[in-house]
């Protein structure tokens, strides 16, 4: 514990950067508002209409893109989800030659040490390859959901692997004493046990997905792949519209329900 | 810890290792077959859709594409990194090698100003109670988790020529009359900043959080000034800290494509856009692949540098 007295300086830039960090988009919420049918920053008056209903009607196909945004992030968090908690209970609860964890460990590893744009190009020649044996691997949403997971699995097993930290052995030994068997413990004591770790997995993954940008605009089909912040990006050189604005305030507010969400898991686990 | 005992099974003359594990009396490679089942879909997952495509990417910078349909030619090569310094057969130009000086420089920039601008926020944030100081944490937790392409297009409403920014800068001459702060350098540092600092909070926080402020008191009780008091026993335990935050800045910051293809306008290239480029635009996929490897070895050149320098300050 800090017991100090830091020099008031410090408070005056922590709190300007805050506001460097916020201010832009605080912009963009008031812009959201702003009565300008053709985009524009100078303020002409309060209204809904020009953001939030034109976007609520559709302004721009917004709802099919939404759709995509949603697909992508919901499917590729349960799949990652799944196989992000097999990985950590196989890496944890076997007793593997040094080699083989090794691996393991490499391959969790890999997916959160490459930059995105390195990820993002691998997955275009992962596609390219795959392309020669199935169609299924045409650009598309089908190659952003493989792409998403294939990042989000390695968050998936570090969470659920700190998760598997916390309880030690002697519950499963004690369930093996009972005569429980391998099927029944699994089921009645380690996922359950792991519940709280494999959601606050999931809830990252999510997160992580609606984050991503390059990846999936790399791996991107046309317009029926097209994902929000896709769109955003390809809005740009039209000039951005009060409802771009309300989109983007509405996705942050999100992001901000996602991350109360996921802090508020992992502190009652601290706390636990 | 695994216990083992060596019964000799009944029919056969071979010991067999009996372990227990996890309170079940069973073989070793009972075991592991149950673990390879579990861990077979998501093993074979990573290594098909990257590790694998990870190995072709580098194969790829040493091939050729063919000239005419774009196929991959898989003979080794080094034509992609002679084109990168420059050689073509029109003569010698240094674009490239521009592109790349151009984007360490950036990153370096980024990196050393979100790091000066982290360290007080840090440990601003650790001087706090407890209920302040998870709410600031939510608040630079926040930015961290938006997408980019949100908080990007936020600042090209602070940077338009309609805001007060740009007409302040009109005012003091440093634009001319109705010009927009961006596409611009000043605007790709501004965005990169703001995109890369929460990276630099987080790991100088948790080292804050953990520091030992004994040390800082009996510092102040043998009359050390503040300068010395910093110097002495406040920078040198926030290194490992420093470290990671100067390695999570770094590496993302070098490879950035979004932040210059938004706020630099579509002239302004960096190694990210260089690789976007060859990959979704021209579709030259050896070029790219060399492009990104010359990318991955400065990431990993970068890192050992600095944990090299970490242990030269470490023992000093």
């Amino acid at each position: 514990m800090m017991r100090t007295k830091l020099n008031p300086m410090i408070a005056v830039i922590g709190i300007g950067v805050i506001v460097f960090l916020y201010v832009p988009m605080l912009a963009v919420a008031v812009y959201s508002f702003n009565d300008a049918k053709y985009g524009g920053y100078v303020w002409k008056g309060f209204s809904f209409e020009q953001g939030y209903l034109r976007l609520f009607r559709n302004e721009g196909n917004v709802l099919q893109y939404l759709q995509n945004t949603l697909v992508l992030a919901v499917a590729s968090t349960v799949i990652s989800t799944v196989l992000g908690t097999l990985l950590a209970l196989a890496m944890n609860r076997f007793p593997w030659p040094r080699k083989i964890k090794g691996f393991f460990d490499l391959l969790v590893y890999l997916p959160v040490v490459t930059p995105d744009i390195v990820f993002a190009a691998a997955m275009v020649v992962a596609f390219t390859m795959l392309r020669y044996l199935s169609s299924i691997f045409d650009p598309g949403i089908t190659n952003m959901i493989i792409a998403h997971v294939t990042f989000q699995i390695a968050f998936v097993a570090m969470v659920v692997q700190s998760r598997l930290a916390t309880f030690g052995r002697t519950l499963e030994e004690a369930a093996r004493d009972l005569y429980a068997s391998n099927w029944y413990i699994l089921r009645k004591l380690t996922l359950p046990l792991l519940a709280p770790g494999i959601f606050a997995g999931a809830m990252l993954a999510f997160t992580l997905s609606l984050d991503d940008f390059v990846i999936s605009f790399f791996t991107k089909g046309g317009p029926e792949s097209t994902t929000l912040p896709i769109w955003l990006q390809a809005e740009f050189r039209r000039g951005l519209k009060p409802y771009h604005h309300a989109l983007s305030t509405i996705i942050f507010l999100t992001t901000v329900l996602l991350v109360l969400g996921l802090e508020r898991l992992t502190r009652k686990e601290r706390q636990t | 810890m695994i216990r083992t005992a060596t019964t000799t099974s009944s029919g056969s003359h071979r010991p067999t290792r009996l372990v227990l594990w996890y309170g079940q009396l069973t073989t070793r490679r009972k075991l592991l077959r149950r673990g390879w089942s579990l861990v077979g879909v998501p093993a074979a997952w990573v290594v098909l859709f990257l590790l694998i495509p990870c190995i072709l990417l580098v194969a790829l910078a040493f091939c050729r594409r063919a000239d005419t349909r774009g196929e991959i030619v898989w003979t080794f090569t080094l034509e992609n990194f002679h084109r990168l310094l420059g050689y073509t057969s029109d003569g010698w130009s240094g674009d490239y090698l521009r592109i790349i000086v151009r984007s360490i420089w950036i990153a370096l920039v980024t990196t050393v100003i979100s790091v000066l601008l982290a360290y007080p926020l840090a440990f601003f944030i650790a001087s706090r109670k407890d209920r302040a100081r998870y709410m600031l944490l939510g608040l630079v937790m926040v930015p961290f988790c938006t997408n980019l392409v949100i908080r990007l297009s936020a600042w090209t409403i602070l940077f338009s020529s309609q805001f007060y920014l740009a007409r302040f800068a009109v005012w003091v001459g440093l634009i001319g009359e109705d010009m927009p702060l961006y596409p611009s350098s000043f605007a790709v540092y501004v965005g990169m900043v703001s995109s890369f600092l929460p990276f630099a909070v987080l790991p100088i926080y948790t080292n804050v959080e953990r520091m030992d402020w004994t040390i800082v008191e009996a510092a102040n009780d043998l009359y050390a000034g503040r300068w010395r008091t910093f110097m002495h026993a406040v920078l040198p335990q926030t290194i490992p800290g420093l470290m990671a935050a100067i390695i999570l800045t770094f590496i993302p910051a070098m490879g950035t494509f979004i932040v210059s293809n938004i706020l630099g306008g579509s002239k302004y290239m960096l190694v990210g856009n260089l690789i976007e480029h060859e990959f979704l635009g021209v579709g030259d996929l050896p070029f790219g692949a060399a492009i990104s490897f010359v990318l991955i070895v400065l990431t990993i050149a970068s890192v050992f540098l600095l944990r090299r320098h970490e242990k030269a300050v470490e023992t000093a």
